[in-house]
């Protein structure tokens, strides 16, 4: 079957045909068929069980800041199992053409494979993961009972998972970019990518960014309006301070990205000369632009983690957290620095030597502040009383291994060293090292720990072992290997070798990667496990860990309404200081309790969003012109609906809370 | 929203107005000077000399900016607990990375990267 026909155009169907579905690739036949039986069997079982009234009512519409957390990262787990197949992919593929053989994917394929997986891994895992957890912890650290705008955070959730929609659907019809994950012009040009792959790539990022611009303004207002009584700034937890540095830099940067897609679009669609190579343009004004979002990006997903671990750490040693107002500075420090180094994604573009000596050094001096938030985990370990459980054991692989991302990335950022690794399999490495050892170990981290208080029984701890030491292992199998062959040359995104020199380091790294396939799956079994021993594993106390902050002080799961009486804070790390003054749960005098109502706005305008976007990407106007005043016209709508919110009556408080003080006593009696 | 009725911020709106007539006034006049004197420069062509003309056309404009912000937007450095005026800080303070850093960046690459008409011709000319 030959290539789909791009180039054509119909007023209805614009650029859609029969032959757009890649029926020529046996791999995305083999997928479709899989998706198709699996998809079926998922959807008759929630018919089959009447899920569907309770998913709507109690899921999708819900405006619960804990529940919408939650979805996020079951949206991240979802697209990780998508993103690390295509990894997997990728690694067959090398192992197998490196020792000589022809490969299974044609260099076509494989570009596409690449790009996805580098685009879904950031936008669609690495985000969702963050955000979710941002979202699920930081409204109960600071003691409030929602986010500030409830519902543009369900809204926001929709948005990401309408742009993951448009990237899954890629896969099935018609085809997605070969670009490369940021989609450099001129390639991504129309001329030399004529195809409908990069318009996936545009709209699905256009959808997905504007959810989270809003989710970031959103929590940036969180924290800067609804923070319990007593909660300076200087008493909050570290993760709060991490999240108001992370969302900052989200709605500082995330609409630089917007504006380049934008330009980008225009030079596709409507035959403007922004990036182009003639009439003026400059394709290098697009990787200046997207630098300058792409830089602070990393920051934005390692952020939070460093908040993470600055949560874990003083938890499970027993101790404060050494260094409170370093670690808060040294956070401040980086969201300013990360914005003044996006130069070194580009020295060799052809900037001259003062240029990249001044983005080589802001890059060097980056990471001093890192290196202090090392040195303070290090010393509040030092002398603590440290418990291994799962959550310390991803801290500590987390701290080993990203101090060695932390060196290649200074080495890196060296100018004459990046002109011979800049675009090889070490920088390959090099990111994979602070992403996995850092944002993954650290989502990892933070799942473990937060688990028993989103659900109310812990994950078991064997399989969560297994799992770690299986990530652990397949990591350093994975990309140590690469590290080598960067340095010996080998450039990225390759699908064919000449020389079977480099067999045996792909092999090493196809191992890892399979090794890492098995942390996954430990994952999965971990939490299909404790769901079936739930009762075992079960939290009545709301405190499993003996933490230190305010999430701790409420039941597990919380109430919808979080905290009865909003907590009073007299001191840092809050829920640690009331327990050490004794302090007795409030068991009557309750008074209303002012809640927002769920609502299905945000999904069905993502809903509508979606197939506007499907209707850009395929050049159906009538359609997208259709879907657009609708979206309009129901926003402008929604805006009239003053049916918003009502008030938690006290009785009902009463009852929860009542409910609460009996599971309490039954557990004090059993000890 | 939801929890902000126990939130310890509300008190720190009261007794800031948002400006008295007064204030519009000063702001209003003062908008205007700034705008007559760029286009009295430049109309009657008073300097006689194009840099300083543009040198003062642009300090005028910042200045214009600021009045802009602090008359009317009400940005002072008490409004909202400060947050308005750090805030706009920070919008400046990037901005300005931004702009400078690109136009410094992209001067070099262009120098650099982006061979001239004549060079192109030099190369295409060569024996």
């Amino acid at each position: 079957m030959a290539a789909a026909d791009y180039s054509r155009w119909d007023p209805v169907f614009g650029k859609l045909g029969w032959d757009i579905f890649p029926l020529n690739e046996p791999v995305v036949v083999a997928t479709f068929v899989g998706v198709a039986v699996g998809g079926t069997a998922l959807l008759a079982a929630l018919t089959y069980f009447r899920l569907w009234g309770y998913l709507w009512k109690e899921w999708f519409t819900s405006i619960d800041h804990k529940k919408i957390g939650i979805m996020y990262m079951v949206l991240a787990i979802v697209m990780l199992v998508r993103g690390f197949a295509d990894a997997l992919l990728m690694r067959i593929q090398q192992a197998w053409t490196a020792s000589g053989g022809a490969g299974y994917l044609d260099a076509h394929h494989y570009d596409q494979i690449f790009t996805a997986h580098g685009m879904i891994m950031i936008f669609f895992v690495a985000m969702p993961f963050v955000t979710g957890l941002m979202n699920f912890v930081m409204p109960l650290q600071i003691g409030a009972r929602d986010v500030a705008f409830p519902f543009l955070n369900n809204f926001s959730f929709w948005l990401t998972t309408s742009g993951a929609v448009l990237v899954m659907i890629s896969l099935f019809v018609g085809e997605f970019a070969t670009t490369g994950w940021l989609a450099y012009p001129p390639l991504s040009g129309i001329e030399f990518s004529p195809s409908v792959g990069v318009d996936y790539y545009i709209w699905a990022l256009q959808i997905a960014g504007i959810g989270t611009t809003l989710s970031g303004i959103n929590l940036v207002v969180t924290i800067v309006k609804v923070r319990a009584p007593g909660m300076t700034y200087m008493r909050m937890p570290v993760f709060c301070w991490t999240t108001l540095c992370t969302n900052i830099l989200i709605v500082a940067t995330f609409p630089i990205l917007t504006a380049t897609l934008a330009l980008l679009t225009l030079d596709r669609y409507a035959g403007t000369h922004f990036f182009t190579n003639d009439l003026g343009g400059s394709p290098m004004m697009y990787v200046n632009l997207i630098w300058i979002w792409g830089h602070p990006e990393v920051y934005i997903l390692t952020l939070p983690i460093f908040g993470v671990f600055s949560e874990v750490v003083p938890t499970f040693t027993g101790k404060r957290l050494f260094g409170y107002t370093s670690m808060v500075y040294a956070t401040a420090v980086i969201t300013i620095l990360s914005y003044i180094v996006w130069l070194h994604h580009f020295f060799t573009m052809g900037a001259g030597a003062d240029v990249n000596s001044f983005f080589g050094i802001t890059t060097m001096v980056i990471s001093i502040p890192t290196g202090a938030k090392i040195f303070n985990w290090l010393f509040t370990l030092y002398k603590g009383r440290i418990r291994f459980e799962v959550p310390m054991m991803w801290t500590i692989g987390f701290m080993l291994t990203f101090v060695i991302g932390g060196m290649t990335g200074v080495l890196l950022a060296v100018p004459p060293a990046d002109f011979v690794l800049h675009n090889s399999l070490f920088l390959v490495a090099h990111f994979h090292n602070v992403i996995i050892g850092g944002v993954v170990f650290g989502i990892f981290a933070a799942m473990t720990y937060w688990f028993p208080k989103a659900f109310g029984f812990r994950l078991a701890p064997f399989w969560g072992k297994v799992s770690f030491w299986c990530w652990l292992i397949g990591f350093y199998l994975a990309f140590m290997p690469l590290y080598v062959l960067g340095l010996m040359g080998v450039t990225r995104r390759l699908s064919q070798f000449e020389d079977t020199i480099y067999a045996g380091y792909f092999f090493v790294a196809l191992i890892g990667a399979l090794f890492i396939a098995a942390g996954i799956g430990a994952f999965l079994l971990q939490i299909f496990v404790s769901i079936r021993d739930r009762e075992a594993l079960k939290d009545t106390t709301g405190d499993p860990w003996n933490g230190r902050t305010l999430e701790w002080s409420t039941s597990s799961p919380p109430p919808y309404y979080n905290f009865a009486f909003t907590p009073r804070v007299h001191q840092i790390d809050a829920w640690w200081h009331m327990k050490a003054e004794g302090f007795k749960r409030p068991l009557e005098n309750f008074e209303p309790i002012h809640m927002p109502k769920y609502t299905s706005t945000g999904v069905i305008l993502s809903g509508i969003l979606t197939v506007m976007g499907f209707a850009l990407v395929w050049h159906i106007w009538w359609l997208a012109a259709v879907t657009f005043i609708i979206t309009i016209a129901y926003s402008i709508d929604h805006t009239f609906n003053y049916d918003r919110d009502y008030y938690v009556q006290p009785d009902e408080v009463a009852e929860i809370e009542g409910n609460r003080t009996k599971l309490l006593a039954a557990e004090g009696a059993a000890q | 929203m939801t929890a902000s009725a126990h939130s310890n911020h509300e008190d720190g709106h009261h007794g800031e107005g948002h400006g008295s007539f007064k204030s519009y006034m000063i702001g209003f006049v003062l908008s205007v000077v700034l705008t007559v004197i760029p286009f009295y420069l430049v109309m009657g062509d008073i300097l006689g000399n194009a840099i300083w003309t543009v040198a003062i056309v642009f300090a005028l404009g910042a200045t214009q900016m600021i009045v802009h912000i602090y008359y009317f937007l009400h940005v002072t450095s008490q409004a909202e607990e400060g947050w308005l005026a750090m805030s706009i800080g920070f919008t400046v303070l990037l901005v300005v990375i931004v702009m400078t850093g690109s136009i410094w960046v992209m001067f070099n690459l262009q120098e650099n990267m982006m061979p001239g008409h004549e060079q192109i011709e030099q190369i295409r000319s060569l024996p």
